[in-house]
């Protein structure tokens, strides 16, 4: 099994600890792993900021570097999402469909593909799960708390594969944080109150860390939480999944 | 209420500088939200009966003129009378014509949010004709002169003690009481008063059956039957869109409408209206106002599926933290945002962009419109037509140029990591929105893609 690994910018500038985690945790789990050097970013910025018509050059990019693998999997599901639903190359039309096809969500992956039952990690520590959106109601990565349905969250299912993680409930189980891309910037002092509300649940639940499939959301949760100094700090799920024993 | 000079962002950070109140706000909407989830896991089969909701919509929408011709006979058949305006003025129009001819000087209505979008009450003042709002929350936002907050509950952003002052001043009730039921007793008499003198009311609409040409209107006070039973005239106004093909569908959209909007199995009263009293007149205006422009839309006729719950508004994070006079528009909120901007794409260019796409309000729209799809899709049309700012128009064409080409990608993202470290000032100032209440991350020394490379290079070596 040939997989594409897709690190999204600014987890690849940011965050490079995320892609070490996603790298090693896949290759742990039996995967083939490449990186396929020179790939950018899926467009995303500026699609949700109404100018998806310039999203062509990332769009092309992206069919360069994906195409011909088995998976393509990233530890992003906003990411994850914008390729599935808008990724189009119109002189290489099949190659992009192929690619909408086989992009995955790391967790989802983790559970739908690989098929993951146990997993070799500890991370002793309680853990609150902050459901994105774009995975939560985007990907189907768990059950939405608006539609009456059967409950299930695959990356809950994974964090509870975790020796010695307590993962703790929350108030609003999928309530959105407020990053939002541009709006973070855009709508500021909205995005902040969001942000704060998100981590407020968090603290009253006493979760050491919040954990989540996409950085975006961690990043901006992080910087609230560095500026206000609170007792608690972000990690990804790869870097939890990835903790050794 | 149009803006020219403010926008989303612009009123919700004024909202947002009073902390406490926007805590309240938020709990009391989301209260409002966990009783709608409440309802909607009790009723079997609740996400089938979107569907079916949904479906009938559709097909309604496919087929409008047809039913629409058909309402007007029935109706015409029941012995009301028929108008149809193709805009607001024409709207605004065809009602004070109505009321001059009958000499009325002092007339109530009940909610009507498509009277909100043509703006009927100022007009009809500035023509000497007093109106008096008669669902309870409207009749507050009134004497405080302000809009509705939000479609189903008009005065939701208002404190009780905010409407004990109001009445005090208004109604005479004694300084400094805000006991809920005393308040809304003091309602009830002063309102008891208007419906008795009242010469003509206006009433909205909830649903208008082709089949039959009656039309339903829901309220929780009864206020719509006290004004239609009252008046000499009854004018009921409402949006081509309100039109369903048969009385059996109502079996449908009532038991969606009242538990999607606040939870209520029902609301107090479900009343139809289909042949004048003895001696009265009933006036039906149908309204156009951009709907058949909306319709001619692919990407955003499923907005005209709408019945008005106001479900999309109470899920919104944005909105329970923004309030509903942030989006300056009669319809606020997520749906708001998806149908202000085709009566005017330049005045709410703002508000597609009021969202972070957390796609919970199609989540829980009874009639399942794809709002959060529709808001991105708006974003492009705002964008093509020229209304996006060009500050932002030049920073997107810059990320661009940076996203699709790998070699700028990486030079660019070494020196942002590297001035970050090096002068953190440059991008830690008040003139990054980003920091003023957050912390920048800390820019690592090497990327992913560089920590790969060298990675792999050691591993072939080794």
């Amino acid at each position: 099994m040939k997989v594409g690994l897709f690190i999204p910018c600014y987890i690849d500038q940011f965050y490079p600890q995320v892609g070490i985690a996603t790298l090693q945790l896949l290759q742990k789990l039996g995967c083939e792993v490449e990186y396929p050097q020179g790939q950018t970013c899926c467009g995303q910025p500026m699609a949700n900021s109404g100018f998806e018509h310039l999203t062509h050059g990332c769009n092309s990019l992206f069919v360069d570097h994906f195409d011909g693998f088995d998976y393509i999997v990233a530890p992003s599901g906003s990411c994850v999402l914008h390729i599935k639903d808008h990724l189009h190359e119109p002189k290489r039309e099949a190659a992009a469909e192929n690619i909408r096809a086989r992009i995955y969500e790391l967790s989802e992956f983790l559970t739908d593909v690989l098929k993951v039952t146990s997993l070799p990690a500890r991370f002793p520590h309680k853990v609150g799960l902050h459901q994105s959106c774009h995975g939560q109601r985007g990907l189907h990565l768990a059950q939405m708390s608006e539609l009456v349905d059967q409950p299930f969250s695959k990356p809950g299912q994974l964090l509870q594969m975790v020796a010695g993680l307590e993962l703790i409930s929350l108030d609003r189980t999928d309530e959105c944080c407020g990053f939002g891309g541009t709006f973070c910037v855009a709508e500021e002092a909205v995005s902040v109150k969001m942000g704060v509300d998100r981590i407020a649940d968090h603290v009253k639940h006493e979760a050491e860390v919040i954990t989540g499939t996409d950085v975006s959301c961690l990043m901006h949760l992080e910087g609230i939480i560095n500026r206000r100094q609170q007792p608690l700090r972000v990690m990804h799920i790869a870097e939890i999944l990835n903790s050794t024993i | 209420m149009n803006s020219h000079t403010t926008d989303h962002a612009t009123l919700a950070d004024k909202f947002n500088e009073n902390e406490p109140r926007v805590n309240w706000h938020d709990e009391t909407l989301w209260w409002v939200r966990k009783k709608r989830d409440r309802m909607a896991w009790s009723v079997s089969g609740w996400e089938k009966l979107r569907e079916a909701a949904s479906d009938i919509k559709r097909h309604v929408l496919g087929n409008l003129h047809d039913y629409l011709v058909q309402f007007e006979q029935q109706a015409i058949k029941n012995g009301a009378i028929v108008h149809w305006a193709a805009d607001a003025a024409e709207h605004n129009k065809i009602v004070l014509e109505i009321l001059q001819q009958h000499q009325v000087k002092r007339m109530v209505k009940s909610k009507s949010m498509l009277t909100e979008e043509c703006h009927l009450n100022p007009h009809l003042e500035a023509n000497g004709i007093d109106v008096i709002d008669t669902d309870l929350g409207e009749r507050i936002v009134q004497l405080a002169k302000e809009p509705p907050s939000h479609i189903v509950l008009p005065c939701i952003h208002k404190k009780k003690e905010e409407i004990g002052e109001l009445f005090h001043e208004h109604l005479g009730t004694p300084a400094g009481n805000a006991d809920p039921q005393f308040l809304t007793a003091a309602a009830r008499q002063h309102l008891r008063q208007e419906f008795l003198q009242a010469d003509a009311a206006i009433t909205g609409v909830n649903f208008a059956v082709a089949e039959t040409g009656e039309m339903v209107v829901c309220t929780n006070e009864g206020n719509a039957d006290m004004g239609a039973h009252l008046a000499k005239v009854h004018i009921a106004c409402m949006g081509i869109e309100k039109i369903i093909p048969k009385r059996k569908h109502l079996g449908v959209f009532l038991r969606l409408l009242a538990r999607s909007a606040t939870g209520q199995p029902i609301t107090t009263y479900s009343s139809h209206f289909r042949q004048p009293n003895p001696g009265q007149e009933l006036h039906i205006v149908l309204v156009d106002n951009g709907r058949s422009r909306q319709l001619g839309r692919e990407d955003f006729r499923n907005s005209l599926k709408c019945i008005r719950c106001g479900a999309c508004m109470n899920t919104c994070p944005v909105y329970r933290r923004s309030g509903g006079h942030s989006y300056h528009t009669a319809v606020a909120g997520p749906i708001g945002s998806i149908l202000a901007p085709n009566l005017d794409m330049k005045d709410f260019a703002d508000l597609p962009f009021a969202s972070t796409l957390c796609g919970s309000c199609s989540n829980v729209c009874p009639v399942k419109i794809d709002i959060h799809q529709q808001l991105y899709k708006w974003r492009q049309v705002i964008v093509q037509e020229g209304y996006a700012t060009s500050g932002k128009k030049m920073s997107m064409k810059m990320m661009t140029s940076v996203l699709s080409s790998p070699a700028t990608y990486r030079t660019a993202g070494k020196m942002g990591r590297w001035v970050l470290r090096a002068f953190p000032g440059m991008v830690n100032n008040r003139m990054n929105p980003w920091y003023k209440q957050r912390e920048m991350p800390a820019p690592p020394k090497v990327s992913f893609s560089e920590w790969y490379a060298k990675n792999k290079k050691d591993e072939q070596q080794g």
